[in-house]
This record gives structure tokens, sequence and C-alpha cells, in this order.
């Protein structure tokens, strides 16, 4: 029983990872139906910001959490800007040509920005420090969570609820929304949808940004091919939810997090990464618009 | 009030308007009629700023219309409720309507509108939280032109809203535009296949012919006219 729960919070620490980021694709899919393949590098550099930022700041002697929260705040400001940039640079100048010409684009964006870090910092792995404090009473519960693993579910948890209000009572929300379902008719009505699909990358990024920091606090290294790897299973996580539902994305995440981690714990760890492929397979089979997805041809 | 002087548009190369000059005066109600493939979407979009022409100029109160950008048209104080209604279909009755209302600030004065089209349209206040997409044909037409009013438009641009409706409701919409007209002397610009019902309420009309102003006169002129008669009122 201990151990199926230690795998569980694995399990959902993982999801959380997946969480943050896969939000950035389905809501960048839900509004511009592109897959943005320079996501999962948008995360990375979050994380090198966030190590750069930490290594500066303990030199002047911050204690690890404050040190985290202001890394972490401006990693987050610093890959949004990224996120604002790259969609100016590279998708808005074809978003009226073929979907192709976009997917090119988004491939070229997420090669570049891995070897532009390659060569601006390094090709090793770094240490990442850990900057999360032991925490005491952790160790007197019958379950092993470590405080790295608590902040994760604690931060992401907050991460949706605050994303989740955005999206359904704020106004850019509703804007988000109305673009995402007609852009047309959203700009008959005032929305103006090029700031909607900057908000939306510069959330997206944010988010991020946020998973690349907690990671690596958690794994304590980092290079600049982590995105990648993360990048993919963060979008078979949104593509497993309904690739354009944001409830779909964390939910997949969720699946697809317990599903490795249970896999690695009952069957072999060998094949985590299969697990993840199989459980995507299984589910497009039994419903092939994901877990929260809308039908394609309801899409007006 | 709107000018369009010797307006082009092009879809890359159909010429879809030839040199359309139209005007509308405030507080009238004026409509277009024409065919199928006229090109009566394509000046609405055109007005809105959806789609650009080639030449010629579109003025609202003296503004150049040219420079702008849709959402800063809408915000000079005009609306479109487009062909085909356009409801987003997974947001609630009452989330389309805020919409509607996306450029205003003044939050009491959006609750006076919103109270005002659920008097004119009260199912539509027992839809309120359905989704959209969930409506009838007649409900959703309804709702789209409270939306756009939603916004306090000065000029309302209305496409075929008459299209797939039963007899029954189209007559009861044109009564409501007529009395949106009459009431808030909003000034309405009426794109219409049904030409009959569309002179009817109008003050005057345009003919368009593949892409080209053919009539224009008030529209009891045009219920007499007899090519009007014999191509659009089937007498
Ligand atoms: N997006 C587009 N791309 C290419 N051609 C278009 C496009 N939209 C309209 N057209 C063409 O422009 C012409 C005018 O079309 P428009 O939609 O303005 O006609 P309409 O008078 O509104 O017709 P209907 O009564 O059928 O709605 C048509 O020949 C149409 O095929
Ligand atoms: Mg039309």
């Amino acid at each position: 029983m201990n151990y199926f729960l230690n795998l569980v919070i694995g399990g959902l620490t993982r999801g959380s990872i997946y969480a943050l980021l896969a939000l950035g694709y389905t809501m960048v899919y839900g509004i511009i139906e592109l897959i943005n393949f320079a996501h999962g590098e948008i995360y990375m550099i979050g994380a090198f910001t966030a190590l750069i930022v930490a290594l500066a700041l303990s030199f002047l002697g911050l204690d690890g959490i404050s040190i985290l929260v202001i890394a972490s705040l401006i990693a987050m400001v610093y890959s949004a800007a990224y996120g604002f940039t790259m969609e100016k640079i590279a998708y808005k100048p074809v978003r009226n040509s073929l979907r192709l010409s976009a997917l090119i684009s988004a491939i070229g964006m997420s090669l570049f920005l891995q070897n532009y870090v390659r060569l601006a910092q390094t090709s090793n792995f770094v240490p990442f420090p850990t900057l999360i404090p032991e925490m005491q009473f952790l160790q007197t519960l019958p379950v092993r969570i470590n405080s790295a693993q608590v902040v994760i579910l604690t931060t992401t948890a907050i991460v949706m609820v605050a994303l989740t209000f955005l999206i359904k009572f704020t106004r850019i929300g509703k804007s988000m929304r109305a673009a995402s379902q007609d852009k047309t008719m959203a700009m008959l009505l005032g929305v103006n949808v090029n700031r909607v699909i900057s908000v939306t990358f510069v959330i997206g990024s944010a988010t991020a940004a946020l998973g690349g920091v907690l990671i690596s606090s958690f794994t304590g290294q980092i290079n600049f091919y982590i995105g990648f790897m993360a990048g993919i299973k963060a979008f078979v996580a949104a593509v497993l939810g309904g690739i354009g539902s944001i409830p779909g994305a964390v939910l997949g995440s969720f699946v697809l997090g317990l599903t490795e981690s249970l896999g690695a714990g009952y069957i072999s760890s060998d094949y985590e990464d299969v697990f993840a492929f199989a459980i995507l397979i299984i589910i497009l089979i039994l419903k092939p618009s994901g877990l929260l997805g809308r039908p394609e041809n309801k899409k007006v | 009030m709107l000018e369009l002087k010797d307006v082009n548009t092009f879809y890359g190369s159909i010429q879809a308007l030839k040199s359309v000059s139209m005007s509308v005066q405030k507080g009238e109600i004026i409509t277009l009629i024409g065919a199928n493939g006229a090109g009566k979407s394509t000046t609405l979009m055109t007005i809105s700023g959806i789609v650009r022409p080639a030449s010629g100029v579109v003025a609202f109160e003296g503004q150049d219309l040219g420079a702008l950008e849709p959402d800063q048209i809408v915000a000079t104080g005009i609306c479109q409720v487009p062909e085909g209604r356009r409801i987003f279909p997974y947001l609630t009755v009452q989330e389309n309507l805020d919409l509607g209302a996306y450029l205003r600030r003044d939050n009491a004065e959006i609750h006076k509108d919103l109270d005002y089209v659920f008097t004119l349209f009260p199912i539509l206040s027992q839809r309120r939280h359905q989704a959209g997409g969930t409506l009838s044909g007649g409900e959703q037409q309804m709702l789209a032109i409270s939306r756009a009013l939603m916004a306090r438009p000065r000029l309302l641009l209305l496409d075929e809203p008459s299209l797939g409706l039963a007899p029954l409701i189209v007559q009861q919409i044109f009564e409501i535009l007529t009395q949106i007209n009459r009431e808030n002397g909003t000034t309405i610009f009426l794109v219409e296949q049904n030409a009959y019902m569309a002179l009817r309420i109008a003050h005057r009309g345009y003919v368009m012919e593949n892409g080209v102003i053919v009539l224009a006169d008030a529209a009891s002129a045009l219920l007499e006219n007899d090519e009007v008669k014999s191509a659009y009122l089937g007498v």
C-alpha cells in the first residue's frame, strides 16, 4: 500500500510538471491551431534563467526559498518575453499561410533555441542548486514525500486555480475563449485578436518556465536538451486530454504522470516512455478527440 | 454618416466589389439587396475592416476607416451581425452578450442594455446560462442581434438576418429592427435576399449585381420598380 502511495505521489509530481507545460500547448493550439514545437525550449530557457539568477542571488546570501521565488519570477518574465517575441517573429508572419509553414517555423525555432543555449551556455549537464529546504515534519508522515514534491504539487494547484479563474471570469479570459471559437467574430465585437494571441503565448510561456524551474530544483541538473523530452511528454498529455481543452491538458497530464509512475514501479522502469505512448494510443483509439476534447467538426 | 466611395475589393484575382459608392444617413434604415454572390457580405466585411479594399474610401462620420483595425472600427460605433449569426457555441448566452459589450466600461449602462435586450427577446433571459450552440436558429439570430446591441452601436450592420428562419420569426425580428431604429435612433444597414421584407422596413435601398450597384432609390420606389419586381420580388 505504501509503495503504491509513493508511486502515486511520484506520478502526481510528474503530472504537475507536464500540466504546467501542457497548458501552453493546448492554449496556443486552441487559439491558432499551431503545435508550438518550441514550447519545450521555453521551459528549458526558464530553467537556465533561474539557474543564473539563483547563482547570482546565492552570493548575496539569501535563503533557498527566497532565491527560488525570485528566480522563478524572473525566469517566468524572461521566458514570457521569449514566448511573446517568438510568436511575433516566427508565427505571426506565417499565420495566414499553409499550416505546414507554421509547423516548420516552430521546429526551426525549437532547434534554434536549443543550439543558442548550447553555444551560449554549455552542452554538458550543469548542477542546479537545491533551493527547497527539507521540511522536517514530512519525515513523520507514513508516505515518502519530499519538500520539493510538496512545493511542486501546491504551486501547480495554485496556478491551475488562478488560470481557471482567469479563463472563466475575466475579460481577457472571455476574449481568449471567443477568439479560439471564432476569430473573425471576436474581431467584429472589438477584440484585438493579435493581443489575445500574444497574451496566450505569454501565459503559456510563464507557466512552462515555472515548470522548468520547479523540476530542475527537484532533479538537480539541467542541460540545453531537457525541453525536448519534457516537451514531447507534455504534448502527449495535451493530446491525451483533448488538444485545445485546458481541463483536458491537466487531466491528461495527471493520467500520463500516473501511468508512467505506476508502470515503472510495477512493471519495469526501462519502459517508462513506452507506457506514455501506449496510453496515448489506447485513449486515442477509444476517444479520438482525447479525454475532454471536442469533436473536430464542431469547430466553427 | 457612412460613406463608401469608389470601393474596389478583391479576393485574389476575383473582383468582388466594383467601384461601389453608397451613403447612409444618420437615423435611416437602408437595405442592400442582391442575388447570391453579388458582393453584399463583402461590402459589410469591407466596412468592418475584415477585408481591405484595393482602392476607394470607407468613411464613418468623416473618419477614414482604411487605417483602422477591425477592433478600432468597432470602437468608432459600428457593429456587425454577420451572415450565419456566428454565435460562440461554447460560450453561454450571457457570455456571448458580455462579449458584445467588450469595449465598454460603463457597467451601469451595460446593465441597462442587458435589461433592454431581454425585454426585446425575453426568451434569451430564460436561456441565459445555456451554451450558445444549443439555441435554435431563431434564438441564435436573436442572440446575435442582442450581442451587437450590447456594443451600443450607432451604426448596426446586419447580414441576412432572415436566413433560414420561419416567416413568423422573420416578421418578429424585422419588427424589432424597426423598433430599435425608432427607439434608439440606431442607424441600420440591412443586407437581405428577402427583398420584400427588407424594402418594407427600409427608408432607402440599393440593389447590387456582380459587385456593382445597379439601382439606388427610396425603398417604396424600389418596391414598385419593374426590374426589382421581376428579379427580386418574384412578381
Ligand atoms: N473568402 C473568399 N475568397 C474568395 N472569394 C470569395 C470569398 N468570399 C467571397 N468570395 C466571392 O466574392 C463574391 C461575392 O461574395 P459575397 O459573399 O460578398 O456575396 P453575397 O452577396 O454576400 O452572397 P450571398 O447572398 O450568397 O451571401 C462571390 O463571387 C464569392 O464567390
Ligand atoms: Mg452574403
